[in-house]
């Protein structure tokens, strides 16, 4: 077992690595020297020389101790991302945007497996009948509607129209408010996707051989969907669940932009407007590295809970 | 000999999988309706390139002209009403559709390009060769799909490369195009890897056949209904991806897309001008939809053993 968790961590480290040369390839290589457009259009050489120091850029690209390529590593593997393009460390901004996104992120995470799982399980009660049909048909309809459509009306119905909830996100009002809206229109655009997926799952488990046994035995269909169905499809869902985990650091970029939640999305797309590469370069890894850990997490699991699974 | 023995002589005619799959996908209704959509949005984008091209003086194509004055809702007149520059939205709307076909085509294309061979090379090969495209398609799953995406189009935003400008759509489609092979990839991969122990692939090879022709010729076209299958459905998520780039500034600045018209709206809807929201939303929904079901129907019928129902 432990020879196993051992081997599985030795297996991230060539990730690892490929996500520090992939950024460093897109963001030095490919996006270079930004010197002059921090400095603005009337920047004199003198600005631009310094810029050039605090960022690295005259550097050379490789072969030497301290070469921007060596660095690249160094800032990383130590968690030191220097500071973002407002001068404030890059690390600060994204700690300080973990709280309003795991608010907004987390709830609706919840919300949304919690409702398309049992709603799954109702629609494998009632497979192959109209009402199967039709939930099949408003999924995909759903996931057809593009999200920002969902935010924008959501938003100008929701909050601005019919005043039910606070339009927009300010300081003084409590978390549960603001958050309020946003999670329910992640919940409802997650809905349509997630629900499709788990039905599969269930349906899937429907045609096992134990099924049919437990039907044989002449057990009614509450009993089998609820004490053996479920717990077989919660493999699939598990990992489901697990997988997205990482994704809940990153906020939701688009709901907190149109919500203005200080999260991390926000942060990102504050970050594409201005050209920010140091925060975009931290966040990929950031998210790269959660991802890797909760990756390793889910094997080991895969390996405590199922028997079949061997530590070879 | 009677008839009823010549009947029996004649070996029955074998079907191949994309007839037997097609047979099955034209007896779907739905599908079919669905197909009909898909192919009207194309041959729209189709014929607003010729129109381009040719400098037809068409509706869609003068997109820039005012129609009438700023704000105009809904008339008889104008579908859609105007926008604020008295820019006829349905005009706007129907143009997106060039750059929105445009770019969903260009990023299946590259994605195609780069997965399927790396991923049947991989399967084929296995050993180090597989080793190497295996880890760089899994550090590239390790990244989430949506800031991948954005970090390409940021990056890859008014670069030169080849002596080529990078703007507008050309960077949205190469962000996509580079970042998306990773699932075709490791289809390919999975089933090159069941298929090479076939009996086809050990005839060929016994006949001589290079390494390249067993790949290229036998393999990839044995399993490339698999890519057929799984880019329909990928088409729609491509769409939504260009209307969220260009939502956030790094699409095509100068003419009108889908993605830029809700951009618009964010700000007329508190004004009460829902139309051109309402115009591009419901362009979007009608290609996705359509693209949905009919790459579920294609699923169902050319793969049965991944059928959903």
């Amino acid at each position: 077992m432990t020879a196993y968790i051992i081997r599985r961590l030795l297996y991230t480290i060539p990730i690892v690595f490929g996500v520090l040369l992939l950024t460093f390839v897109l963001f030095t290589l490919v996006g270079g020297d930004i010197s002059l457009e921090i400095a603005g259009k009337n920047a004199t050489p003198e600005t631009i020389e310094e810029i050039r120091e605090e960022y690295g850029f005259n550097k050379p690209l490789f072969l030497s101790w301290d070469s921007q390529f060596i660095n690249h590593f160094k800032s990383a593997l130590t968690f030191d991302f220097g500071r973002a393009l407002d001068r404030e460390p890059v690390l600060d901004k994204i700690k300080r945007g973990v709280g309003p996104s795991l608010a907004l992120t987390v709830p609706m995470f919840f919300g949304v497996v919690i409702i398309s799982v049992s709603l799954a399980l109702v629609v494998a009660f009632v497979r192959g009948t109209v009402w199967d049909m039709l939930v099949v048909l408003i999924c995909v309809a759903g996931m057809s509607i593009p999200y920002l459509s969902f935010i924008l009306f959501g938003q100008y119905f929701l909050a601005y129209k019919w005043g039910l909830f606070p339009v927009f996100f300010s300081p003084d009002l409590a978390m549960a408010s603001y958050v309020a809206l946003p999670v329910l229109i992640g919940i409802v655009t997650g809905l349509g996707g997630n629900l499709r997926f788990y039905r599969t799952v269930m349906l899937d488990e429907m045609r096992n051989d134990y099924v049919r046994t437990a039907f044989a035995k002449g057990l009614n269909t509450r009993r089998v969907l609820f004490k053996h169905v479920l717990k077989n499809a919660m493999i699939p869902i598990i990992t489901r669940v697990v997988l997205a985990i990482p994704f809940l650091f990153l906020g939701s970029l688009l709901l907190e932009r149109f919500f203005g939640i200080p999260g991390l999305g926000y942060l990102m797309v504050e970050a594409i407007g201005s050209r920010d590469y140091f925060v975009i370069n931290a966040m990929t890894y950031i998210s790269a590295i959660l991802f890797v850990i909760f990756n390793v997490i889910t094997d080991i699991c895969y390996a405590l809970v199922d028997p079949r699974v061997s530590f070879d | 000999m009677t008839e009823h023995q010549q009947t029996i002589k004649k070996a029955p005619k074998g079907r191949s999988l994309w007839q037997d799959g097609l047979r099955r996908l034209v007896r779907r209704k739905l599908a079919m309706v669905c197909l009909v959509v898909v192919v009207l949005y194309f041959l729209l984008a189709g014929f607003l390139y010729v129109a381009e091209f040719f400098d037809w003086q068409v509706g869609p194509i003068r997109w820039a002209e005012e129609v009438g004055e700023s704000y105009q809702p809904p008339s008889s007149n104008s579908i859609f009403g105007t926008d604020i520059f008295g820019q006829s939205v349905l005009r706007k709307t129907l143009y997106g559709t060039k750059i929105s076909i445009t770019v969903a085509l260009c990023a299946s294309f590259i994605s195609i390009a780069i997965g399927v061979p790396l991923g049947a090379i991989a399967g084929y090969f296995r050993g180090f060769v597989d080793e190497i495209i295996v880890w760089i398609y899994s550090t590239l799953s390790s990244i989430p799909y949506i800031l991948l995406i954005l970090a390409f189009a940021v990056v890859l935003r008014d670069k030169t490369l080849f002596g080529h400008k990078l703007a507008g759509i050309t960077s949205v489609y190469l962000a996509i195009g580079l970042t998306s092979w990773v699932g075709i990839c490791r289809l390919v991969r999975g089933e090159i890897i069941k298929h090479k122990e076939r009996e086809y692939v050990l005839a060929a090879r016994s006949y001589g056949c290079s390494t390249r022709r067993i790949i290229f010729q036998h393999l990839i076209p044995n399993v490339f209904h698999i890519v057929i299958i799984d880019f329909s459905l990928r088409f729609v998520a491509f769409i939504h991806a260009e209307v969220i780039l260009s939502f956030l500034g790094l699409g095509e600045a100068d003419r009108p897309s889908w993605g830029a018209m809700i951009n618009d709206a964010r700000i007329e809807l508190s004004r009460g001008v829902w139309w051109q929201m309402v115009a591009a939303t419901l362009a979007i929904f009608f290609i996705s939809l359509a693209l949905n079901i009919f790459g579920d129907a294609l699923r169902d019928s050319l793969d049965p053993k991944l059928r959903v129902q």
